[in-house]
């Protein structure tokens, strides 16, 4: 149950993450409160993994951690060949920018900002030259279909034109893992289906995908559901969709 | 390079988003900053125009003045005699030969009179005095020359006439050659000077000048000698309550030279000893130019002290007005922080970013500062008929202390922001 990769068929795949006896939790006043209970997880290179669990099971917190947002309070997270439990704030901001890419359900775009400039922003903070950003971010404008939007700020597009804006964002730095926080959470069925549509394809051309989720339409897509509870695994479903 | 710009104009865009806020929080350092600069110019131009008048007095010189004694004009003005005091040729004469400080001491008799050139009349002031008087004041000679001891010793009727004597009595006429009459004689003018401090000395000229109708043009030098033989030293004057009442006076100024400017203050207290020795009366008046650069950069000091502080306050508001503004405007942004943490931004990207909009936000009001400080101190020359003069330095100073007032106020809020924790940044509604 515990033994991940099961559709790995014994063919050796590349690890991108790997978490080991993770452990956080948190201190309101005298009382620790546990959160996550020695979590033992690998994610595989081309994966598309689901995380899912009721309020309060851990699952953003994971999610947190696994985005270099947080640090775990024992146990070590690997991500790529890097031991990144240990890392300062500055270390962390860099791998933040340069190895994951974030999807926000209510879509995150800064809102004094245009569409190239939100996509740009990722790189900026990677020191990249000014033009090579600007033209990967109208690259990826328009491979996420808003060629034609370039100049638009945030307010001006609908839910699901925002959230592909931020699925061009997150690939701005080709960042070797993608986290998805609900990214339907916030969006009616149809603009929804077009972003899980967009994911998948993502995952096709090769990108690891970790996405959070209470929505099993959404985690029926992905190639395992890691259902969490009380800081555990619960159970892992495996979709048999992995690909070899 | 490209990217202090790229940042400033990013900085820029979120203040334009806030265009009204960010306008109404700039106006302490608008004021602030305008006070500095007018303070700056109006101070230098007071310093300034100080330094001028003592210039043209002499920092090395010590001047002495013939003042109507206030005690006598009463007591004998019923009494219908002549009125003798002020300061006299055996005065001048005392100085040179028994103070070794002295190395020029220039005698003056100053007296406003008539002048005639053909049919053109004027009011000048008639100068009596010595060939060697530019040695102290700063005049010019411009054409022909200027008295000379020949002059003087033959008292010859010539006279060294100023510009503006040259401009209203001979207009197009060449002087230099040409008769004046003055008080009835006839004088042939030799030179025209320029007086080079023109404009600023309003107020170090006789007190006969200010006294009088201000109807006086320029001035006439004449050898001292001839205006003695010519004039005599006895003034009538008619009209008034009092009747017919006359003044003799010899001399209106004696100005001596001492050789160092450590030598001025010794100095001055031996011309004191000597004065009231030969003087009964209080009749004439010290002045000492060094005492006036020292009274003129203390009054210079107060100035700046308490226009100083009005600008360091109006500053230090406007400053914790810009830091309150964005303290609202990084708890406002509290999200936008968290996406660009969650981006990759380190917490020095955080700061630099919000310090860069801090010091935009200061530089612009210092920048609209200057332009209302370069105004007010215009309007003051205009309406208040003060010389301000507005340097470089000014400018550059005041450039300084928005940038410096920006990165001070601006480093709490900075940091504030930087230290968000992204997570609850990202939660944030």
């Amino acid at each position: 149950m515990v033994t991940p990769g099961a559709s790995g068929g014994g063919v050796r795949r590349d690890t991108v993450v790997r978490i080991e006896n993770l452990c956080k939790s948190y201190r309101i006043g005298v009382l620790e409160l546990p959160v996550l209970n020695g979590l033992d997880i690998t994610f595989y290179k081309g994966e598309y993994v689901a995380i899912m669990g009721p309020s309060g099971s851990g699952k953003s917190t994971l999610l947190n951690i696994l985005g270099c947002l947080d640090k775990p309070s024992s146990g070590r997270y690997m991500l790529g060949s890097q031991d990144v439990s240990k890392l300062n704030d500055n270390e962390l901001s860099t791998i933040r920018g340069k190895q994951i890419g974030f999807i926000f359900q209510s879509f995150n775009l800064i809102r004094q900002l245009n569409i190239i400039e939100n996509i740009e922003v990722a790189m900026y903070y990677q020191r990249r030259p000014k033009a090579e950003s600007r033209q990967r971010a109208i690259q990826l404008a328009e491979r996420v279909g808003l060629g034609d939007r370039l100049k638009h700020r945030p307010f001006e597009l609908s839910g699901g034109q925002q959230q592909r804006v931020a699925i061009a964002r997150a690939l701005a730095n080709d960042p070797l893992i993608i986290l998805a926080d609900e990214p339907t959470g916030n969006l009616d069925t149809q603009s929804g289906k077009e972003i899980l549509v967009m994911l998948d394809e993502l995952n096709i051309q090769g990108k690891t995908i970790i996405v959070v989720t209470h929505d099993e339409y959404v985690a029926e897509r992905t190639h395992r559901a890691i259902h969490l509870r009380d800081g555990r695994i619960e159970r892992q479903i495996c979709n048999g969709k992995g690909r070899e | 390079m490209s990217e202090i710009s790229s940042l400033f104009q990013i900085s820029l865009r979120s203040l334009w988003m806030h265009r009204l806020r960010s306008g109404l929080t700039t106006l302490g350092i608008v004021f602030g900053v305008a006070s500095v600069i007018a303070m700056l110019a109006i101070g230098e131009g007071a310093s300034r125009q100080a330094q001028e008048q003592i210039a043209h007095l002499g920092s090395t010189n010590i001047i002495l003045k013939t003042v109507k004694p206030s005690d006598i004009e009463i007591a004998d003005a019923s009494q219908q005699t002549i009125q003798e005091y002020g300061l006299r040729y055996d005065d001048a004469e005392r100085f040179r030969d028994t103070i070794p400080d002295a190395q020029v001491v220039v005698p003056v008799r100053r007296r406003p009179q008539q002048a005639q050139y053909r049919s053109r009349r004027i009011t000048a002031e008639v100068v009596g005095t010595v060939a060697w008087y530019p040695e102290l004041v700063p005049i010019e000679v411009r054409i022909g020359r200027f008295l000379s001891s020949l002059d003087m010793h033959y008292n010859e009727a010539v006279c060294v006439i100023d510009e503006t004597v040259q401009d209203t009595l001979f207009q197009f006429d060449d002087p230099v050659g040409q008769d004046v009459k003055i008080a009835g004689e006839y004088y042939r003018v030799v030179g025209i000077v320029k007086d080079v401090s023109a404009g600023i000395g309003d107020q170090e000229q006789p007190s006969e000048r200010s006294s009088q109708d201000s109807g006086i043009t320029g001035s006439i030098y004449i050898p001292l000698p001839t205006m003695k033989s010519r004039f005599g030293e006895i003034q009538i004057q008619i009209g008034g309550a009092s009747g017919v009442s006359g003044e003799r006076v010899e001399l209106s100024e004696i100005t001596i030279k001492v050789p160092t400017m450590d030598r001025v203050l010794p100095t001055r207290d031996v011309l004191a000893a000597l004065l009231d020795q030969n003087h009964k009366k209080k009749d004439y008046q010290i002045v000492v130019p060094l005492e006036l650069l020292r009274q003129a950069a203390q009054t210079k000091r107060i100035f700046s002290i308490v226009l100083g502080s009005i600008a360091a306050i109006s500053l230090l508001v406007g400053g914790i007005g810009i830091m309150n503004i964005m303290l609202a405007t990084v708890s406002e942004r509290t999200r936008e922080i968290g996406i660009r943490r969650a981006l990759g931004a380190r917490k020095k990207d955080i700061v630099v970013q919000f310090l860069s909009e801090t010091i935009l936000l200061t530089l612009i009001g210092g920048l609209l500062g200057m332009m209302v400080g370069a105004c007010i101190p215009i309007l003051v020359t205009i309406l208040g008929r003060m010389p301000t003069v507005i340097t470089a330095g000014a400018m550059i100073l005041s450039f300084g202390i928005s940038a410096g007032i920006g990165l001070t106020f601006g480093l709490y809020p900075a940091y504030h922001a930087a230290n968000m924790d992204p997570i609850e940044s990202l939660r944030h509604e």
